[in-house]
């Protein structure tokens, strides 16, 4: 009803191209930001915070990261956990040799070894596609987890194998650490993403994001336009794999803590997978939505029974939570195998025109 | 009129005058294993006009222009392109000496907008780095909209403003055709190579293209070659028709000459033995 973009004009192009044309979408916008950096951290408690909130921005980060690989260039990648165990370890090592350098930097820092791994573990997708390009990538997966387990170096030879994450500050304010307080945490980890997220979609809007779809929608004539696959396919897999290092790095230092190879074995990948394919490939609101399904929904089931009074047995909880999913996975993806943003972008697209929809 | 869409970055084509040769194709042969799809073909393409290539289905002309552009790689033979031999080329390559095509079963990216794959043509005239895009201010919005510009003024000589927003996949197939022109049109080629480009179309919409494919050549002096199996438009369109049969050329000329010709007669009517 109030959504519609009568009597908003352009007149010129600066204001089409804008990344949110209509005024509503621009206010919805700014509401959710002072939601999510002002509401929340006052009114969250530390459980909303540090179980819902904080894996919740991570995962969108990794999702965004396979989207761009899978929903915009169309390269299968079954590799993302291991992309961000690079980012995490590759974080852990450089707080270790450089231990004076702003902590948000070195996290920024590790996106880079993970980009670089990630091109290189892209190249075999210049000559095959599809289910065998995800065998191969299944393959980096494996190559990489061996790595984490094999090489000590990675994790200072610690007996137990795991890398734990030393204290850090800020401006006097600990960030990462046993001692940090999840609020400084979720802060950090929101900013990054909210930023992430901008930069992504400005890349996806410009010339490289449209090079990348045009190798995923018909690469033939693609590189009949002057796309060079090489450049597009490599570039977009270091874009990628860069998103899922960042979010490896900050899922360590300002989630888990501490983290063994186990947190990036290959059902982090599927995990992160399932949710761009909900959420909707080729879309980076789908990447929150999807996240937001796969993340919470299950925590928010399983703490339902306790908010209304009803004293069921956890496991019995479990199960159905398992069932429910299950069945809200297969439901959606029968109404809309496209995911969540389309039936987001349908349903303001309804809205557009209602009540007069011809 | 148009004056941007026309300026062409690669100066070499200004020393060739018009009516000279553009692309000369000399003695090419190309075999798929046992197959030949191509014998000793050669023939030329002059600057400015239209030359049509027809034959019957599977005489090899879709082959011929994918060595053009250089998706195949023929095992013998030369091709010069603005006085320039050349090699095993990539399709990018030839893309950026400004050649530029259409397909015969629309190639367009359907999961984007009919904008977005006009701008896509356009991806060869854009070059700001990887640093700015990230900003999608300053430089790079600019050169966007600059590009937004030459593109719009091809969407206006196409007539397709109507559809400027709409996902290209749920177009009908006329308009696809037409977008797919445009899309070539924005690389701003020096040789355009179209391959049936009315292929499937009702009359009135074969009347538009052709003469948009007319407009083209007149008002931006694209040369153009064409695969087309509608002998009404390739003999009013072309000035100069070249029949394939079976992988070999039969015939050559002006469409007149062609048509009176009896080794095309017998081609595409069947010959009694």
């Amino acid at each position: 009803m109030f959504y519609r973009e009568a009597g908003q004009y352009k007149t010129n192009y600066k204001d089409d191209l804008a990344t949110f044309p209509i005024l509503q979408d621009r206010i919805a916008i700014g509401i959710y930001l002072v939601i999510a950096f002002v509401a929340i951290p006052i009114f969250g408690n530390d459980f909303f915070i540090n179980s819902m909130m904080i894996p919740f921005l991570i995962f969108t980060l990794a999702a965004i990261g396979l989207n761009i690989l899978t929903g915009y260039t169309g390269q299968l990648s079954l590799g993302t956990g291991a992309f961000m165990g690079v980012g995490a370890y590759a974080c852990y090592k450089m707080t270790t040799i450089f231990p004076d350098i702003n902590i948000i930097i070195l996290v920024v820092l590790s996106g880079v070894f993970s980009a670089g791994i990630g091109a290189i573990f892209g190249l075999p997708s210049l000559r095959i596609k599809g289910f065998y390009l995800v065998v191969t990538t299944l393959a980096a997966q494996f190559f990489l987890e061996w790595c984490f387990i094999r090489i000590p170096w990675l994790y200072n030879y610690n007996i137990s194998g795991a890398i734990e994450v030393p204290q850090r500050e800020i401006m006097g304010v600990i960030i990462t650490g046993a001692s940090a307080s999840p609020t400084a945490r979720y802060l950090v980890v929101l900013s990054v993403v909210v930023v992430m997220t901008w930069i992504a979609s400005n890349i996806i809007q410009g010339r490289i994001g449209r090079s990348w779809m045009m190798i995923r929608d018909m690469d033939i004539a693609a590189e009949l336009m002057g796309v060079r696959p090489l450049q597009a396919k490599l570039s977009a897999f270091a874009v990628s794999s860069f998103y899922c290092g960042v979010a490896g790095a900050m899922m360590v230092f300002f989630w888990l803590g501490a983290a063994e190879v186990e947190s990036f074995d290959v059902n982090q990948s599927f995990r992160i997978l399932f949710m761009v394919v909900l959420g909707g490939l080729g879309s980076l609101v789908g990447c929150y939505m999807g996240a937001a399904f796969i993340w919470m929904l299950p925590i928010m089931i399983t703490i339902a029974p306790s908010i209304f009074g009803l004293d069921i047995n956890a496991a019995t909880v479990e199960h159905i939570n398992f069932m429910m999913i299950g069945g809200l996975i297969i439901f959606f993806l029968i109404m809309e195998p496209h995911g969540l943003a389309r039936l987001w972008s349908l349903a303001k697209q309804k809205l557009r025109v209602w009540p007069f929809p011809y | 009129m148009n004056a941007h869409v026309n300026q062409n970055s690669v100066s070499a084509i200004d020393n060739i005058a018009k009516g000279d040769v553009l692309l000369q194709v000399d003695n090419i042969s190309l075999s798929f294993g046992g197959v030949k799809a191509i014998t000793d073909i050669s023939f030329d393409i002059r600057k400015g006009e239209i030359r049509a290539i027809i034959g019957p289905n599977g005489a090899g002309k879709t082959s011929m222009l994918n060595v053009i552009n250089g998706f195949y790689h023929p095992q013998e033979g030369t091709i010069s392109f603005m006085g320039q031999q050349r090699t095993k080329m990539r399709p990018y390559v030839a893309a950026s000496q400004g050649i530029s095509r259409t397909f015969q079963n629309v190639a367009l990216f359907s999961g984007m907008s009919t904008l977005d794959n006009i701008m896509a043509g356009r991806c060869l005239k854009m070059h700001k780095s990887f640093f700015w895009q990230i900003f999608r201010h300053g430089p790079a919005l600019d050169e966007e909209i600059e590009h937004r510009k030459v593109v719009e003024d091809i969407i206006e000589f196409l007539e397709i403003e109507h559809i400027r927003k709409d996902p290209v996949g749920a177009l009908p197939y006329g308009l696809q055709k037409r977008v797919e022109l445009a899309r070539a049109l924005a690389a701003e080629p020096i040789l355009l190579l179209l391959d049936e480009p009315m292929a499937g179309m009702n009359l009135e919409e074969k009347e538009d293209m052709s003469r948009f494919i007319i407009e083209v050549n007149e008002q931006f002096g694209t040369t153009i070659a064409l695969i087309e199996h509608d002998m009404g438009v390739v003999m009013d369109l072309a000035d100069r028709v070249v029949v394939l049969d079976y992988g070999k050329k039969i015939a050559d000329g002006k469409p007149a000459e062609v048509q009176a010709d009896q080794n095309v007669i017998d081609a595409y009517l069947g010959v009694a033995h």
